[in-house]
């Protein structure tokens, strides 16, 4: 580990552009000081992996539509709550008196809709692949409980997409690919984008040597199609299969639009049509308004660090967060400002 | 429920629960206000206790509810000795609970040296819930001061315990996540009325409790206009806690405690002040975790040294402290 350090410290190679896909990964390398013991030349720049960053505007509104009515009430997890739609947040709408609940686990829900009968209870799912099949078990759970007064507002992401719109769009050198991601869903489409952009991609988990280890072999296998697994802990190639059976049962891919991307072909999963009764419109929710001066594009997509966001740290801090990536502490803004000043000497 | 209503139901509630646990002299003469002897300066506390559950391992509402108040009077340099107790009950509330909960206050006031010498209840509409208020009366020493401004250059912070055993117990339940967390909800009387008596040289205390670590330490740092350093390496948090933070995404610096204190000691008082609070209650896993120092740039910071050796700057509790979604 030590010797992986020093080289990292030491590397005096062209400038190299690493992304982390995902938003734990943002998180847990600011919280570790990472950037601070390697050399400057070594970029790491946060991907699109954060749930709540790339949700789009018109999801938001589309919640807000429905918690219009008194007998809806909008189930969601914490983050969610913060990001603005095009006007408002649902904590805005909570105040004016909407009813907004706000749980820690999708089956919290289950509960709620079978205490008061009388209310439809959406839930805003919203998430990857890791969270998808927690909602194919709360599906399952609606179907054999024959609740009928609960809906999913699907807002489903898929990864592999995403990280192919960003190698056709930015220049990444490799890839530290989501540890969580690929415990559920394998990495079988990391090594089809490896071969076919030439690019690496280092599976990793969540603790500092696994992502130096990450960054290392990134460096060494610059240009070239491969994909390393150093979580083999948790992640086999093929995934979790009897996961990946439960999600398909419930959920078919199709296009999804992504905060700052755009929409991208086949990246979204939705209820199929024969579940399409607890659905609460989820499809071609794909309008997406920028906040003025906002520059969450192209941090989302690699091409800007929050630091270059004009409004970062002055009118989006995460008191009053104007873009997603500043809401969701896994987002890349919230993280460089929460740690900002990391880079000291020491 | 008719024993908020004052009259008859009230009076039985009062004798046989409140009465009959809190029993004391000042409580039983049942006047408008208790008159209860004491002079110099006296230290003036209150909180409210909203926790659900209300009973979870290694604690429950009532204990939370005297611990709270009770550390907050110490962390003045107050020696605790009076509380009075405001109950909330809402309809439904099963009377067998209150009982437990009640009783689980008596026997920590009896530990923490403090009596509860009057109360009030009140009957309210809802599920079965209860909240507590407590206020509490202490008495300090002329000269005693242990406010934050008072950290000096060269002073040492010891960590009384390890980290996030509460916030882990409460999120679980809620989470319905099945572990062995146990919170750390304690009195820390013996703890600082063994650094008193022992004349350590304490500069600056607080509990570490909602808003954690990182946020006691920014407060320190901010007061004094001094820079903080701590090591990661060395804070006390139990295995448990740390998968628990990992699988999570959550940070055990700002995870909730609510037996834990965070103090600033004398560089040459250290390492006695820290085997003093070894060999108290409740600070068995104490450990020295940082130290003071003027700042090398703008003043107020806090910093930590990672396992890898980089530096993180950690700032006050941004976020709500809630779990990721993936």
């Amino acid at each position: 580990m030590d010797r992986i350090l020093e080289s990292l410290k030491n590397y005096d190679g062209p400038d190299i552009s690493i992304m982390e896909v995902c938003g734990s990964h943002t998180a847990a390398i600011s919280r570790s000081g990472i950037r601070s013991v390697i050399s400057d030349r070594i970029k790491l720049h946060s991907g699109p992996g954060c749930p709540v960053c790339v949700t789009v505007t018109s999801y938001i509104d589309r919640l807000l539509k429905l918690a219009e009515d008194k007998d809806t009430c909008i189930v969601t997890f914490g983050d969610l709550i913060r990001v603005k739609g095009s006007r408002l947040s649902l904590y805005d709408a909570r105040a004016a008196g909407a009813r907004v609940e706000m749980v820690y686990s999708p089956m919290d829900v289950l509960k709620l809709a079978q205490k008061d009968r009388t209310t439809l209870f959406v839930f805003a799912a919203v998430g990857f692949e890791t969270t998808t099949p927690v909602y194919a078990i709360l599906m399952d759970q609606i179907l054999q409980t024959g609740i009928k007064n609960i809906k999913l507002l699907t807002s489903i992401k898929t990864m592999p997409e995403a990280v192919e719109w960003i190698l056709l769009n930015s220049d990444m050198d490799g890839f530290i690919a989501p540890g969580h991601v690929c415990a559920v869903a394998g990495y079988r489409d990391y090594e089809a984008l490896s071969e076919k952009y030439h690019v690496p991609f280092a599976v990793a988990g969540f603790d500092s040597s696994q992502i130096i280890n990450a960054i290392y072999t990134l460096i060494r296998d610059k240009d070239k199609g491969v994909v390393t697994n150093l979580y083999t802990k948790l992640v086999q190639r093929e995934g979790n299969t009897a996961a990946l059976e439960a999600v398909d049962r419930f959920f078919e891919k199709s296009d999804g639009a992504w905060r700052g991307l755009g929409i991208i072909e086949g990246s979204a999963r939705y209820l199929k049509e024969e579940y399409l009764e607890f659905d609460a419109g989820s499809r071609d929710l794909n309008y997406d308004q920028d906040n003025e001066g906002c520059h969450c594009r192209e941090i989302l997509a690699g091409k800007e660090d929050s630091s270059e966001c004009p409004l970062f740290a002055k009118a989006c801090t995460p008191a009053s967060p104007r873009g997603a990536c500043m809401v969701s502490e896994e987002g890349a803004c919230f993280n460089a400002f929460a740690y900002m000043t990391e880079k000291r000497n020491g | 429920m008719s024993q908020g209503s004052g009259g008859a139901a009230t009076e039985e509630l009062i004798n046989s629960l409140f009465f009959k646990y809190f029993n004391n002299e000042y409580l039983l003469k049942a006047d408008d206000s208790a008159l209860v002897p004491g002079s110099g300066r006296i230290a003036l506390t209150t909180d409210s206790f909203v926790v659900t559950p209300l009973v979870f391992p290694g604690g429950d509402i009532g204990r939370l509810a005297v611990c709270g108040t009770v550390n907050d009077l110490l962390m003045s340099g107050a020696q605790p000795k009076y509380l009075t107790a405001g109950f909330i009950l809402e309809e439904g509330l099963d009377v067998g609970l209150l009982e437990k909960i009640v009783q689980s206050m008596a026997d920590c006031a009896g530990e923490a040296g403090v009596k509860i010498v009057t109360g009030d209840t009140k009957v309210i509409e809802g599920h079965g819930g209860l909240i507590i208020n407590t206020a509490g009366v202490g008495f300090v020493k002329e000269g005693v001061s242990y406010g934050p401004e008072n950290c000096r250059s060269g002073d040492v912070i010891i960590l009384t315990g390890a980290l996030g055993d509460h916030h882990m117990t409460i999120l679980s339940h809620r989470m319905n996540i099945e572990n062995d967390a146990v919170s750390d909800t304690a009195p820390l009387v013996d703890i600082i009325q063994n650094l008193i008596s022992h004349k350590t040289e304490i500069h600056a205390m607080r509990d570490v409790t909602r808003g954690g670590l990182g946020t006691v330490l920014n407060e320190f740092a901010e007061r004094s206009g001094k820079q903080i350093l701590i090591e990661e390496e060395v804070l006390p948090i139990h295995p448990g806690v740390s998968s628990f933070c990992n699988m999570l995404g959550l940070d055990p610096l700002y995870m909730g405690n609510e037996g834990k204190a965070v103090i600033a000691v004398g560089e040459s008082d250290a390492k006695r002040t820290l085997e003093i609070i070894k060999k108290s209650r409740y600070g068995e896993e104490a450990a020295i975790i940082g130290r003071i120092s003027e700042p090398d740039g703008i003043g107020g910071e806090v910093v930590m040294r990672t396992p890898i050796g980089g530096l993180r700057i950690v700032n006050k509790m941004y976020g709500e402290g809630l779990p990721r979604i993936c």
